[in-house]
Formats: C-alpha cells, structure tokens, sequence
C-alpha cells in the first residue's frame, strides 16, 4: 500500500484501475470526467499498458468490448450522456459474458443536461439502457477512498463474474480532492500467458485447433437463448446473494429513517446530527451496492419509526427501490434536488423536519 | 502412390453455410482461409465478423472470432489489437455494417493506422434484412426501400469507400478487387496475401474491398447477377489499388 496522498477523485480511481490490473483504458472526453483520460493517456504507457482516444463513447466500449474478450483487464469511464451511448455495448458484454469495469461521473439531465453532480442516472446505472435481459453490478462510494477500495476490487469481480461492472460516482466526487491510501500493484499476465487464466478468451488457439475460441451474442434459436439467458440468471442470482452492500446506523430505534447513496449520503450523514441535536432520532441507510439493492435492511427498520425518506440528485429514482424495500410498512417521502445544485447538510435536515412534523411525528 | 492434387483448406471448417446460391461471401471467406493457411496463420489469427448475411461467419471460419454488433469490428479489433501486438487481426464487414452504421469506427481505425485488416464485401444492398438499399447501392438500382430505383435527390449517391479511406495517411495498403470470374478471383487471392504482409510489417491500416454479387435480393439469377457486377457495379467501382506502401498504383 502506499502511503497516504492527496489527490483528485478522478485521478484517484485511474490510479486505483493500473493498481488493479488495467492495461486498457478506451475513452473519449466529456466533463466532469476528462482527468481520467488524461491521467490513463500518460500513466498507462509507464505499465506497459494502451490507451486510446477513441472516436465517440460507441467506439470507446467497443474497443473495452475487445480487449476485453481478448482477456484483457479493461477500465472504461465516461458521464452520463457518454454512459448513454455505452449501452449497447453493456448489454454485448453481458450477453457475451467479456468482463470489463465501467466508471460513471454521473451529471445532470435529461438530455445534454448539465455538467454539475447528478443522480439521476440511477436508472440507467441499475436498470440500463441496453436491450434484453441482463445485469451489471453497480457499486456507489461516498468518498474518493471508498472509490479507489472499489475500482481496484472491481477489477478482480469482474474478471470472476465475466461481466461488466460499475462504479458509480458523481461530478463532485470526481472532482474533489481526499487523502487516500492507494493498493498494491497486482501482476498482470503477458498476452501469451492469458489463456491460463482465460481459457474462453481470444488470443489464437496456436496448434490445436480443438481449442478454437468464439465470443458471440446471437443466439438465434429461441430454445437455445432462452436457456442462455436463465444460465446469466443464475450467475446473477449468485452474484445478488455475495455482492449486496449497505452501511446503517441507528435504524433500529429511529423515528425517522434517511436512505441516500454517494456524495447525498455523505451531506445526509451530517444533516443527521444536526438532527439529533433537536432530539430527533434519525437513522441512515446508505446503499453501497445500488445492483444488487440491499433490500434486506429495510425489514430492520423500527416500528415505532413514523416515516421513511429518500434523498437523491433526482427527480426520485431510488425511492422505487425504496418503496420495493419498505413494501407499504411505513411513509415514504422524497428530498431531491436535481439541475446540478447539491443541498446543504441545513437544507437536508430543515426539510426532513417539515416532512417529520407533517407526517405528526 | 496418389498425390492429392486439391485440398479443401483447413481454414473452412466442415459445415454447411447459411449463403444463397451464386453469393460470394463463400469465395471471400475461402480465400482469406487459404492465405491464412498458406501463411500458417490459422492458430494465430483473430477474425471480427460482422452483423449481416456473414454474422455466422465464426462458424465456418476455422480462426479465433468474434461476433461484432453492426458496424464495430474496428473498434473491436482495435481493442483486441492492443492485448494481443502480435496476432494476425481481420474484420470482415458488409457495405451496410461497414459503409452505414460503422462508417465512424472503421474510417477511424483507418486514420489510426491500426495494424489490422479490413475485408469489405460491396454488394450493393442489405442482404440478411431482406434487400434495403446501402451506402452503395447504384442510382437507378431497385431495393426495398428504394422500390422505384435509388435517386440523387432522395437519397444521394453511393459511397466510394476505397477512394474514401484512401485519404487517410493511416490506410497504407487499399485495393478493390471483384469475385466475377477466376482471373479476379485469382488476383483478390494476391490482395489477400498483401493485405495481411502489411499488417505483419506493422505498417498500417489495410483493407480489400471485395465487388461481390447478392443474386437473392438483386432479384437475379447467379449467372445475370455476375452480369449485373461486370456492367453496372464495375464502372461505378473500379477495381486496383488505391493505396500501397510504394504509393499509388
């Protein structure tokens, strides 16, 4: 490990990729992420590793797509707009089960939107915009250590699940400057020596043509996909029993519940204390694991707590995943911001409060 | 004792193809597998097919592929070029894939000069989606969607996309060849061969264009489809070299 330094999120999480393993990153500029191609474009030759500015956010998981199944360790990153155009290639990779770890530094929308933070991509990041059924572990930090911690864990998950998986940040964590403590460097196989461990990948099959290797997605015969499609459930069944996080605090005796993820979780765990100086008892539920959701924890919530709320950079996306989790046992209410401004610690827990007295608690 | 005068190459693999009677994809796809294994190459290889008429093309060619969305085999074998520097790496696109929906990914590519290369079969028209028309469709040519003939003025003129990518300083080796006749047939074989001698040297990019015949969806027979590439096809894409390592032609 290194020692602790101080340094941007965003270059921050590129570190952590190379640490991981990466030797492929494919990108294309758009803000509030550009630090990481810039980062991957000068760093990455230093390990021995390629980068390419590739033509459009199409091309650029695309080329993850193959160096990725020609059993390359891949890091793609982009923003929302940008992660709307890497759909079609989430739904191949899954599809084809080729591994690669994707990093969002989520801003405003719809549309070209704005380049301040934004959650509102948690649609898109838990339910994709790709076709067909599919998948992608989606993990949220709320601190550029926690990032780091996750891009580089990611690395290996994604190798082991053989699909896609992604990290989910936002425009201020991408921007922010922390102190972090990096991993260490993992040994990276030489393109002759990836069969061993990826014995489905591309690279040549040399002398024995027995063990010629495909990586496809069309499975035209309705029989023969659907099966298919059940055996990536049963690794996704797999995968929402081992990957489920949440952190909590004092869900058990609170009158009021906060459920938020990422840098709204952060700001929330302050608004909470301010709270609880005016003697009311507020717990905190923080997803870490948007994909799978922890549900779960929801069951731990006390009776006696008279109203749950969602708090998100969005018009109210998680709140459904909420309302799944809460299953109508308690109130649940929405405090969002969206267009890129981020509410203040005050403007959290005055608002919470208003919901809290309305609600006759 | 007899000496085996013909093998069938073992870059074919045993199996029955999904083409039509009298299309061409059979002759390109056999001639790459032959250069490939005259190189002794097969083991050594990664093909990236496309979507198309051809997106079985990983079942019959005895390499190491990959089956591209529409359009992105470039981009794909860029990829694939950076894990593995020393394979050889092909795309194999249709004018739809290639000329349409992956002009961004190939022209690109191209400009990069990736050590890869690039089999483009023109036949002038969606073959798999059943005869629409295609950046190269010729004016006057019926498909689906141009059920009276392509016009200018609706929907502009076909695409040259060797004279296109010719361009581009990354694209050192570009020659158009056409599947009509054994003489032809004989000099795409050598195009083959040069192509991927220059990917070997790690020169650039390379790409053969294969004028090809889709009999199905022309409406023609085999027979008036090779007539219908020697009259129509041929003089609005003439065949040679665009582009080589010497330069020129």
């Amino acid at each position: 490990m290194s020692g602790k330094v101080l340094m941007k999120g965003n270059e921050a999480f590129s570190e952590a990729a190379i640490r991981g393993g990466c030797r492929y990153y494919f990108g294309y500029p758009i803000t509030p992420q550009n630090e990481i191609p810039e980062y991957m474009s000068r760093e990455l030759p230093k390990h021995d590793g390629h980068f390419i500015q590739a033509e459009s956010e199409i091309g650029a998981i695309m080329m993850a797509y193959g160096a990725g199944a020609a059993g390359g360790r891949v890091f793609i990153t982009s923003s929302s707009p940008g992660i709307a155009l890497f759909q079609e290639g989430i739904s191949l990779m899954c599809s084809a089960q080729v591994p690669t770890v994707i990093l969002t530094v989520s801003r405003c929308g719809p549309g070209i939107g704005g380049i301040q933070p934004g959650q509102a991509d948690y649609f898109q990041a838990t339910r994709g915009g790709g076709n067909g059924d599919y998948r992608v572990p989606v993990f949220a930090p709320s601190s550029v250590q926690e990032g780091v911690d996750m891009v580089y864990q990611a690395m290996e998950l994604s190798d082991k699940l053989r699909n896609p998986v992604m990290i989910f940040t936002d425009g201020l964590l991408g921007q922010m400057m922390e102190p972090v403590v990096m991993p260490d460097f993992v040994p990276v196989p030489k393109s002759d020596e990836i069969r061993k461990g990826k014995p489905w990948a591309l690279t040549g099959y040399g002398k024995d043509d027995s063990k010629r290797n495909t990586v496809t997605s069309l499975r035209i015969v309705p029989d023969v996909l659907e099966k298919y499609v059940h055996g990536l459930f049963e690794k996704y069944e797999q995968a929402e029993k081992e990957l489920c996080r949440v952190e909590t605090f004092d869900i058990e005796d609170a009158d009021m519940v906060i459920v938020a993820f990422g840098t709204v979780a952060r700001i929330t765990k302050e608004a909470i204390s301010m709270l609880k100086e005016q003697g009311i008892k507020v717990g905190l539920i923080r997803p870490i694991s948007l994909w799978p959701f922890p549900y779960d924890v929801f069951n731990k919530i006390s009776p006696k707590t008279k109203v749950v709320i969602s708090a998100e950079l969005s018009m109210g996306q998680m709140i459904q995943d909420v309302e799944l989790g809460i299953a109508k046992r308690f109130p649940v209410r929405l405090i969002n911001r969206t267009g890129g401004t981020i509410p203040t610690s005050l403007e959290i827990a005055e608002r919470a409060k208003k919901i809290y007295e309305e609600i006759g608690g | 004792m007899l000496q085996p005068v013909f093998e069938y190459t073992k870059g074919m693999l045993p199996v029955e193809t999904n083409y039509c009677p009298g299309c061409t994809h059979g002759i390109s796809h056999r001639l790459i597998m032959e250069v490939l294994e005259e190189m002794d190459m097969l083991g050594n290889t990664i093909g990236c097919g496309p979507i198309g008429c051809s997106v079985m093309a990983h079942r019959f060619m005895n390499v190491d592929m990959m089956e591209c969305a529409h359009g992105r085999a470039p981009a794909i074998a860029s990829g694939i070029r950076r894990v593995h520097p020393d394979k050889l790496i092909f795309t194999y696109q249709g004018d739809g894939d290639l000329a349409s929906i992956g002009t961004a990914e190939f022209i690109h590519a191209a400009a990069r000069g990736e050590h890869i290369t690039t089999f483009f079969i023109n036949n002038a028209i969606y073959g798999m989606t059943g005869g629409q028309m295609a950046p190269t469709t010729l004016i006057g040519q019926k498909s689906t969607t141009t059920q009276t003939g392509r016009t200018v003025a609706q929907a502009g003129a076909p695409m040259r996309v060797c004279e296109l990518v010719s361009t581009l300083d990354g694209a050192v080796y570009v020659e158009r060849v056409a599947l009509n006749s054994p003489a032809n047939i004989n000099k795409a074989k050598k195009a083959v061969k040069r192509a991927f001698d220059v990917q070997e040297k790690k020169l650039g990019f390379s790409m053969i264009e294969f004028v090809s015949t889709c009999p199905t969806n022309w409406g023609l027979s085999p027979l008036e489809a090779i007539d219908f590439l020697n009259e129509k096809m041929l003089p609005y894409y003439p065949l040679g070299v665009f582009r080589s390592p010497e330069g020129g032609q």
